[in-house]
């Protein structure tokens, strides 16, 4: 366990000695402090539209983060041959994929503290009110979803050579589940065979990443879900992180460092 | 005496990656043995297969056959590197972390209690005269800098046996001496050092037995001392002979 910290301790100290982070932090601190001042139409709704955006940017800002420290992860090991020194030392593969996983897993966790903790800044301040137990239920399952997501890249970034066509692959594959997780069924429906089979398959295959997202929740005030099914959601998307590290490890385990 | 480095029938043979270009045998029944406390010299010209024969017992490359081992244990398990330090040919570290923080993080993975792993990097940061620098991070370094923590992390586990691939490139005299000091000082230790140059002047000054390879084969292999005496003549030109290079005739 102590090497698989150690890596994960290192992929953390990448994140906050570089840029990327504060850059977009800053943004949305920039564009949501800036709606915050506006007061259009002098509509009382604005405090619902300004949650909606300040949420938005976050799912965004999180995926960013995620996909491209994790994308990075083996590619620049194997481009600037860190990977070497490295392996050379008694760790396994599979300690080098896990401590990776957990590395931009906990860096994505400190930046969705920072991000909902400047969501409740601004949500108090305009909103006079703070529902602190349905922003950790939305913050902790977004969390969940970045782990299926960090996982799925890092599986991508051992399959394809270029960390950028990974990270294309892997936003428009995750924007797709989101998008359209919940329609496949029903197109499926409308399909003839073999493409309605194949949707069909697709659907009960793919992770549905879209059971993670509670804005709507938050954004209205509707209550929180059922811890029950929380932590169901949270077995689900363990399941699937587990799957797509399995696989990375599989596709890394005998490949050749040369 | 006991093997530290044992090698037997090594074959490896890189699969073609592309139409109409062919498999490429980069090894082939390779034999070989380190004993310990010895300094040993593992030559041949660039292509030759020695990066291949190191990568292979570093567990980077996979062999097609034979079978390689670390202290009697079989290359492919980690735990046959728990008592080895690899200084690559060129500096592969990560640049935004100090030296002193690599050096820690690497103590973490041999799982070197804390107290211990400390001393241990204070103790090599010296050695290798990078206090003035330990806070920096390694991308401020300059080329010899770099070279010298890689040095530091070979040795952080207090290594049994040191594979060293091209220790002195890139150095300035100052830097091989000392480079050359650290090998008589691990070698008076009993430790083994097993090391690839092309600094056959480096060779013949540290090395107790050397091994010539050549198109994936060892052509040579023997004591030092013998060799140049079998031979009549010094490693280099040794050296030239095995491979057969024919200088050119001049008019």
């Amino acid at each position: 366990m102590t090497a698989i910290f150690a890596i994960a301790g290192v992929v953390i100290k990448e994140l906050y000695r570089r840029k990327d982070f504060y850059v977009l932090f800053i943004l949305t601190v920039l564009v949501t402090g800036v709606m915050a001042l506006a007061n259009f139409f002098d509509d009382d709704k604005m405090v619902g539209y300004l949650k909606e955006i300040c949420l938005l940017l976050i799912w965004i800002s999180a995926l960013a983060i995620a996909v491209a420290t994790a994308a990075r992860q083996i590619p620049a090991e194997r481009e600037n041959r860190t990977i070497f020194p490295l392996l050379a030392k008694p760790v396994t593969r599979g300690r080098v994929i896990t401590g990776k996983f957990l590395g931009c897993w906990l860096a994505s966790g400190l930046s969705l503290i920072m991000f909902y903790g400047f969501l409740g800044v601004v949500s108090a301040s305009r909103d006079h009110h703070f529902p602190a137990v349905n922003y950790f239920q939305a913050m902790w399952l977004q969390w969940v979803f970045l782990a299926v997501v960090i996982a799925m890249v890092i599986l991508g970034s051992i399959v394809f050579a270029a960390p950028s066509s990974n990270a294309t692959i892997c936003v428009i594959a995750v924007a797709g589940m989101l998008f359209m997780g919940r329609y496949l069924k029903m197109i499926a429906l409308t399909q003839p065979e073999p493409v309605r089979s194949i949707l069909y398959t697709l659907y009960f295959v793919m992770p549905h990443l879209e059971w993670f997202d509670v804005r709507e929740l938050v954004i209205h005030g509707r209550g929180l879900v059922p811890w029950v099914d929380c932590g169901l959601a949270t077995l689900y998307g363990a399941a699937y992180t587990a799957v797509f590290l399995f696989a990375a490890w599989i596709c890394f385990r005998r490949k050749a460092l040369n | 005496m006991s093997s530290i480095v044992e090698i037997k029938g090594l074959r490896v043979v890189f699969r073609s990656r592309g139409i109409g270009e062919h498999a490429k045998v980069a090894i082939d029944g390779l034999n070989l043995s380190v004993q310990k406390g010895e300094v040993f010299g593992f030559l041949g010209p660039n292509g030759a297969g020695k990066t291949t024969t190191m990568n292979v017992l570093l567990g980077f490359v996979n062999a097609s056959g034979g079978s390689a081992s670390l202290f009697g244990v079989d290359v492919r398990e980690p735990i046959a590197r728990q008592r080895i330090g690899y200084l690559p040919e060129l500096t592969y570290y990560y640049k935004f972390l100090t030296v002193e923080e690599l050096l820690r993080f690497y103590a973490r993975i041999f799982g070197i209690p804390r107290r211990e792993a400390d001393k241990r990097i204070d103790d090599l940061i010296k050695l290798v005269e990078l206090e003035p620098a330990r806070k920096r991070a390694i991308k401020h370094y300059s080329k010899g800098m770099q070279q010298r923590v890689g040095l530091a992390q070979a040795l952080i586990n207090n290594p049994d046996l040191l594979i060293l691939d091209e220790p002195t490139s890139g150095l300035d005299p100052l830097g091989r001496m000392k480079v050359r000091d650290i090998i008589h000082r691990l070698k008076n230790e009993g430790r083994t050092v097993f090391f690839s140059s092309h600094e056959l002047g480096e060779v013949e000054m540290v090395c107790d037995r050397v091994a010539i390879l050549h198109e994936g084969k060892v052509r040579v292999e023997g004591r030092l001392a013998d060799l140049l005496q079998k031979y009549h003549a010094n490693l280099e030109q040794i050296f030239l002979q095995i491979i057969g290079y024919q200088p050119p005739i001049r008019p």
